[in-house]
């Protein structure tokens, strides 16, 4: 078996069949993506090769600006709740429910394996206000507050899809983190006690620390997910009010497929590309320094 | 040692290679046949591709099949495909790039769709076919003009819808109320004032879809500056973003500011809209006549038909518009792929001419923009009166997107509901709509 593996044509040909079905299903059509930015029209009306045309337009569009605002708005914000909450939850499942974090863990994590349409239908219901008032209006009502149009405006609009985000991803990056935090090891955590850290001490100077790699590793998912979100947003606003809450791919979308450019919606896909991939590496470069430091 | 070896590496790069070409293999294959109706070829089929949500042309030609064009079904039979409206673009695009295009299909979400199809040379063009079979005058005047104000003078599409539009009123509210019907749009507001006075809300509106709200700006503007005012928006000799543009949507947003629209209209769909209307919550309606069929459901029609009063968008005092210039469109207009457009197709698209006006009032109560020759039962009081009307109508004015291309709609559209709940400002609303026409 040592000879087989390791021969360096049997490798190459061991590797071959995933390489070239991962180049047929995601190289190819990057490259084929990135091609029709040089081009505009589409199927019906042909291919005109326009130059760089598309991505001089990207400077121009103030819906790429609106689009790109929001995405980089929404991203930031549910990144760090969902992070946040889904950390906590991680800790509470460690440190206070211990063993009997099964049950918990199962609920919160529930809400991820649910269609993001069903969630949307949900919240949409929740936060209704005509032609019936959904439970969250009534209850402000109870108290003597007047309905609030939650899709009304872009605010609103903005805070009910983080919460529906977050609530349906927390579970996920609890399970995650969970999985990072049960690895810290229990003599250092006993040795920090023994020194007198406690609580959010040792939180902030001990679990943290331990924990960076896979905390790294889910913000580095949670950005790269929320930057690319679609569906949620799809389903719980549909980009309004106006397009106040449309994302660059929903805009991307839009772009190729109901206004039939290929070549701008393609640039408009190579520019959310540039943006997941910059903030990756930046996350990565600024995280380096502290990686060394754990 | 070496040699078995060897061939044991042969064994497995020869099992790679299998597997590479399996794999493949079962990603490029489709998962259709190839018979000739799916590769562009004449076929024994008359495909129908239809709007999914769009229930009554589907079920008119379904009734035709077994009646009047029952020899054209014989030749080529009619085959009913759906697609929801949401996508139905998206797979206009593609059948057209893979020369897949059904027999007939609804051309699309927007005029441009089926333009952009007529360019690239693969529609019939329906109104030689016609005329060459003697049939020129089986569509009648008003539905043509519209028809050729769509789609630059020519045409390739069925009219297998004509609607007029206008605002539905509720004839009870407005005589509680000591209302008479509006002649100009002064007179409208001040009914929608006395109708919000006595708690009633004035208008029912479909914000969700926008378009009902839009079309209020278009009309307006229609009035203001005349039947050319929108085409010469779209040629670039005059600018949404002028003052007297900018003003139809300030009077628009000014009946939203006033709370004319009622509660959170953005979220009000077009159900939602109609039952208001129909459940006498709301005193006027814009919409087009589509909505008769709502109407004639007792069921849906808390109201009574008695009830409901039909007048057309109200002149603007000083304006070059006038009010006898219905707002019209041809709802769904289908088109015909050359691909598929053999001898069955030839007979289909005869008898649909002939028959379809007929068929369509008789058993949907849809007004099409086909002559109606046979006998149609009876017909509502309310459709009757509608009918009368598109009879009398001489000329007729587009909707406000209609000439706009597809990001330009959406933008109006999308926004109409902020534009009306003070969201985003008349100005605003008129620029974002003139960028994207001037990104064209």
């Amino acid at each position: 078996m040592k000879q087989v593996l390791g021969d360096r044509r049997t490798i190459t040909l061991l590797l071959a069949p995933a390489l070239t079905i991962y180049t047929l299903v995601i190289l190819v059509p990057v490259i084929w993506s990135f091609g029709y930015t040089f081009f505009e029209g589409n199927a019906i009306t042909g291919f005109e090769f326009v130059g760089l045309h598309n991505l001089q337009m990207l400077f121009t569009d103030g819906s790429v600006r609106e689009a790109l605002s929001f995405t980089v708005r929404f991203a930031i914000v549910l990144t760090i709740v969902q992070v946040t909450l889904g950390y906590a939850l991680a800790l509470l499942y460690v440190f206070v429910l211990r063993r009997a974090s099964n049950l918990v863990r199962t609920l919160a994590f529930f809400p991820i394996v649910l269609p993001t349409v069903a969630v949307g239908l949900l919240f949409r219901q929740l936060f209704e206000s005509a032609p019936r008032v959904g439970p969250v209006n009534s209850l402000l009502n109870l108290l003597g507050i007047q309905s609030v149009d939650w899709f009304g405006s872009s605010t609103s609009a903005f805070w009910v899809l983080i919460l529906m985000e977050s609530w349906r991803s927390m579970g996920f990056y609890a399970i995650l983190l969970y999985a990072g935090l049960v690895d810290v090891p229990e003599e250092t955590l006993e040795a920090a006690r023994l020194d007198g850290a406690t609580g959010i001490r040792l939180v902030r100077h001990i679990v943290i620390p331990l924990s960076w790699p896979v905390l790294l590793s889910a913000i580095i998912f949670s950005i790269n997910g929320t930057l690319k979100i679609f569906d949620s947003v799809l389903a719980l606003t549909n980009g309004g009010p106006g397009s106040s809450t449309t994302p660059l791919t929903m805009y991307m979308f839009q772009t190729s497929f109901s206004y039939g450019k290929y070549g701008y919606g393609s640039s408009i896909a190579f520019l959310l590309t540039v943006v997941c991939l910059s903030v990756t590496l930046f996350i990565f470069r600024s995280a380096r320094r502290d990686l060394t430091k754990a | 040692m070496l040699t078995r070896t060897r061939k044991r590496t042969q064994v497995t790069s020869v099992l790679g290679l299998v597997t590479a070409g399996a794999f493949l293999l079962s990603a490029c294959s489709g998962s259709g046949g190839d018979s000739p109706s799916e590769t562009g070829g004449p076929s024994k089929d008359f495909s129908y591709l239809s709007f999914s949500e769009n229930t009554s042309i589907k079920d008119t030609l379904t009734a035709l099949s077994t009646g009047e064009c029952s020899d054209a079904n014989a030749v080529a039979k009619l085959k009913v495909d759906n697609q929801p409206q949401a996508s139905f673009d998206q797979a206009l695009q593609l059948r057209a790039g893979q020369t897949d295009l059904t027999s007939l299909f609804a051309s699309g979400n927007s005029p441009q769709v089926a333009k952009d199809i007529e360019s690239s040379g693969v529609l019939v063009d329906v109104g030689a076919e016609l005329k060459a079979a003697g049939l020129d005058d089986a569509i009648i005047p008003a539905a043509k003009s519209t028809v050729e104000s769509l789609y630059d003078g020519k045409v390739y599409v069925l009219p297998t819808e004509f609607n007029v539009e206008g605002i539905w009123y509720n004839k009870k509210l407005f005589a509680d109320n000591g209302i008479e019907v509006p002649g100009t749009w002064d007179d409208l507001v001040a009914a929608a004032d006395k109708l919000y006075s006595a708690g009633v809300q004035p208008f029912s509106a479909d914000g969700t879809d926008g378009w009902p709200i839009t079309r209020l700006v278009g009309n307006y503007i229609y009035r203001s500056l005349g039947a050319d005012a929108l085409s010469d928006v779209a040629d670039g000799k005059a600018k949404l973003t002028d003052t007297a543009y900018v003003e139809a949507a300030s009077k628009v947003a000014a009946l939203g500011a006033k709370g004319y629209f009622g509660e959170a209209v953005g979220s009000i769909d077009y159900t939602t809209a109609v039952n208001q209307f129909l459940s006498g919550k709301a005193g006027m309606f814009y919409m087009g006549s589509w909505v008769l069929g709502n109407f004639n459901d007792p069921t849906a029609n808390q109201i009574g038909n008695e009830n409901i009063g039909f007048m057309p968008f109200p002149a603007v005092t000083g304006g070059k518009g006038s009010a006898d210039e219905l707002a019209a469109n041809v709802g769904v207009p289908l088109a015909m792929s050359k691909f598929r457009y053999d001898d069955g197709a030839k007979q289909w698209l005869q008898c649909i001419a002939k028959n379809f006006g007929t068929q369509s009032l008789k058993d949907q109560g849809v007004i099409t923009g086909f002559k109606v020759d046979g006998d149609v039962g009876d017909v509502p009081p309310l459709t009757q009166t509608v009918q009368d009307k598109i009879n009398e109508t001489t000329k007729t004015v587009l909707w406000f997107e209609a000439l706009f291309p597809p990001k330009a709609s959406t933008t109006s559209q999308t926004n109409a509901a902020s534009l009306v709940t003070g969201g985003i400002s008349p100005e605003d609303f008129m620029s974002k709509i003139q960028a994207d026409l001037d990104q064209e």
